[in-house]
């Protein structure tokens, strides 16, 4: 480690936590309909959009409307998305020609897209149109975004207040997500990525003659806009098949810097939401402090274990000053390149700026255990914050254990309803990774699937089913997953990881919402201060870390130990 | 369940005509302004592109600096996987672990290549061969390389091209970019750049026969 890469790390981190306040109180003004700088020139196109909505944003929905709502616009878009794929060969801006995507990859896509997920199990280039990045994926990552914001803004709502009958409106806060927040945000990030060189055009791929003779095809496209809120709504799915490493998604150190910003920043903004809109601050920033200090914690790990470079290399008298630079691009170095990735597995973005299937296996092992913990340090845009409640609730029910009251959190009674669909919400992801991992690896086709022999094709298959089931998206590249065992297996992963959360937290909440707000009184356990957050980040390791325990000794550790014996597979 | 149905269609088709159509449009309209960024940066010498001054190209004569080693591989007529390095159509890493066989062999092999062209661990500054010089960027498309990687390139790409040294390591000085603000990211120096003003040298900088055979080990 450096002083000067430390340093990179620690500005990145404080710009995100200075900016977190400023964006959550914007962004819990947007969702409680109040007045803000925008309103002038967005509320005539606010309402506008209502009126084709046809829905008044007034009218509050119970939870199970909220939900049915949600579910059927998340319909919509994957039958639209699904016919985007198939027909792209008959789709406007298509200058390649490219072929309708077979149809288990198409459907792996649309499921993987719809659920903010975003592994890409296509090669991009060569097997996506221009039209279809456009019109297909760049829509559907503003709205599964959107659809994140909704359902945080629902789980707080029913905290906030006693008694409340409805969550709030599921169009109102889709559309106020999209037009207020994730719009301007894309629209400002997008000109500072052209301004630094990323492409947005619709001409067909360059040709070039390079200084010794050959030809160079260089392909390009509408990049920049796409790549803005690929990075702003925590999607992660690149334009191009390097993802975030592509010299033209990410151009410069500088550039990686910023998107490390864009995708943290409003994760960790929406605990500022939610301390103003429950009308107590220290509630928000409490489940901040728990948040960054594992994600700062796992970026230090991860930077410190790619610095220290391979043993191969060093056997060969290679000098690693720069680290272990396998799957790097040099202009960014080790120390941005690990913050990267740690951040975007610690949301659930999933890009990568660096290829984590050539991490050593303690910095690979990293990223893959922010995954199993649930998405939660900060983890993805509305639904790193309520997974995170979902957290606080299990803390809060076992600190009651220990002193024998019935757990209150934010003046609302936990009761055995909450902690079952809670525990519900935990154990299903959980069983998905595990089993779709072990189921993977008996068959043939799982095991071909694999780029890498010994402990880390454990670790490429564990990580694959993970990141899909946690909707991060990010992958140990080698892996191949067109085939269909892992299409349409981590197609069903996705569609769980997504709503058999969704539908129990809207649960919770629809639950939470009608209990009267309670009172602290000096027997309630805080949940502000440094105790709780201990105890949350506490709950968090065992309950969202240990049940991977045993996975994660036979994958990373058992290579670790491999690697340092000198083993190659 | 029906009474959603209006609002969910009608707001898919709003949300695709608007940020799926117009807003890129727009962006691309807006490009126009800088053109040449927005279309990716290509390089143009005599009227011609070479090159995108974002992207890595593959250099395999004597007389060019070299880029990092390229994992992207293509397809031959046969539809074998072969190597296409820094072919830009497509981009890919090797994805090959720290304790992948075939890692090791590979990295054994470019070191013997880099001895072949006589770069050895002597001609760096530490004394090592410098990471970058033999493992695979994330992309396959790296346009940089490190000063220590370009530097031990200097003395045999002045004896192919028959120049002073000296010439070869003020272009890669000249052209050796540093931490963004003095703080973010590595020092790094553009192989098109370096190559494209090696190309440009006066004759003068000449001082044997160009072409004089590579590979030279003290």
């Amino acid at each position: 480690m450096t002083i000067i890469g430390l340093a990179q790390i620690a500005l990145v981190l404080a710009i995100v936590l200075a900016l977190a306040g400023p964006v959550g109180r914007y962004i819990a003004a947007i969702l409680s309909g109040e007045r803000t700088f925008l309103t002038p020139v967005l509320a005539p196109v606010e309402r506008g959009t209502y009126a084709i909505l046809g829905i008044d944003p007034a009218k509050g929905m119970g939870w199970r409307s909220y939900v049915s709502a949600l579910l059927l616009l998340n319909a919509v878009h994957f039958a639209l998305l699904y016919a985007i794929l198939r027909l792209q060969f008959y789709l406007p801006f298509n200058p390649g020609g490219v072929a309708g995507m077979p149809s288990a990859l198409a459907f792996n896509t649309a499921v993987s897209f719809v659920t903010n997920t975003n592994w890409q199990a296509y090669t991009p280039e060569g097997g996506i149109s221009n039209g279809a990045q456009m019109l297909g994926l760049t829509v559907h990552m503003f709205v599964s975004a959107a659809t994140g914001v909704a359902v945080a803004a629902a789980v707080i709502r029913a905290f906030a207040a006693g008694g409340v009958q409805t969550l709030g409106n599921a169009w109102a806060d889709i559309t106020r997500a999209m037009l207020y927040v994730l719009l301007p945000l894309t629209v400002l990030f997008t000109i500072i990525l052209m301004a630094s060189g990323v492409p947005q055009t619709l001409l067909a791929n360059a040709q070039v003659t390079t200084l010794e003779g050959a030809t160079q095809t260089i392909a390009r496209g509408p990049v920049a806009f796409q790549e803005a809120i690929k990075l702003l709504g925590t999607n992660g799915g690149g334009f191009f098949n390097a993802n975030s490493a592509h010299p033209f998604e990410n151009p410069t150190a500088l550039t990686c810097a910023i998107e490390t910003i864009m995708f943290l920043l409003i994760p960790f903004s929406l605990t500022a939401t939610f301390g103003r809109m429950v009308g107590h601050p220290a509630q928000g920033r409490a489940l901040l402090w728990a948040m960054g200090l594992i994600l700062g914690l796992g970026a230090l790990g991860c930077y410190a274990a790619e610095m220290a470079g391979t043993p191969m290399l060093h056997a060969l008298g290679v000098n690693q000053a720069l680290g272990n630079m396998e799957g790097r691009e040099l202009r960014f170095g080790n120390a941005l390149t690990t913050l990267f990735n740690v951040g975007a597995t610690g949301t659930s973005t999933g890009a990568v700026a660096g290829f984590t299937d050539s991490f050593t296996p303690l910095g690979g092992l990293i990223p893959l255990f922010l995954m199993q913990l649930g998405e939660v340090t900060p983890g993805g845009i509305g639904s790193g914050l309520y997974t995170m409640i979902v957290f606080a609730l299990l803390a809060v029910f076992v600190a009651g254990l220990m002193a024998g009251r019935t757990p209150e959190y934010l003046g609302k009674k936990v009761q055995a309803k909450e902690v079952k669909l809670a525990m519900l919400a935990l154990l299903i992801l959980t069983a998905w990774i595990l089993s779709g991992a072990a189921v993977s690896l008996l068959l043939p086709a799982g095991l071909g699937a694999l780029a890498n022999a010994g402990p880390h094709g454990l670790s490429e298959m564990l990580y694959a089913w993970t990141s899909a089931t946690q909707n991060n998206g990010s992958a140990m590249a080698g892996i191949t997953s067109s085939g269909p065992l892992l299409a349409y297996g981590m197609a069903f992963a996705m569609l769980f990881g997504r709503f058999a959360v969704l539908v129990p937290v809207l649960a919770i909440a629809g639950s939470i919402a009608l209990k009267p707000k309670l009172q602290a009184t000096s027997g309630t356990f805080p949940t502000t201060g440094p105790l709780f957050i201990g105890l949350l980040i506490g709950v968090i390791i065992i309950l969202g870390g240990l049940q991977f325990m045993p996975a994660d000794a036979l994958g990373p550790l058992a290579e670790h130990f491999a690697m340092r014996a000198g083993a190659t597979y | 369940m029906l009474e959603h149905l209006r609002p969910a269609v009608s707001l898919v088709a709003l949300s695709t005509v608007v940020l799926g159509l117009a807003c890129p449009l727009a962006f691309v309209a807006a490009g126009h302004v800088a053109p040449n960024r927005a279309e990716g940066s290509l390089v143009m010498r005599d009227g011609h592109a070479v090159g995108s001054a974002l992207i890595g190209q593959n250099f395999a004569s004597p007389r060019y600096i070299h880029g990092r080693p390229s994992a992207i591989t293509g397809t031959d007529a046969k539809g074998a996987t072969i190597p296409a390095p820094y072919d830009a159509s497509t981009s890919l890493a090797s994805n090959l672990a720290p304790t992948s066989k075939a890692l090791h062999d590979r990295i054994a092999t470019d070191l013997a290549a880099l001895g072949k062209r006589g770069l050895g661990a002597g001609e760096t500054a530490g004394g090592a061969v410098p990471v970058d010089a033999i493992t695979a960027s994330g992309s396959g498309l790296d346009a940089d390389i490190s000063p220590d990687y370009a530097l031990m390139q200097a003395r045999p790409v002045a004896s192919a091209r028959g120049i002073a040294e000296a010439s070869v390591r003020d272009i890669i000085a000249t052209e050796t970019q540093p931490r963004t603000f003095g703080l973010f990211g590595e020092p790094h120096v553009n192989v098109l750049r370096v190559n494209l003003a090696l190309d440009r040298l006066p004759p003068g900088a000449h001082r044997g026969t160009p072409g004089q055979v590579a590979g030279v080990v003290r």
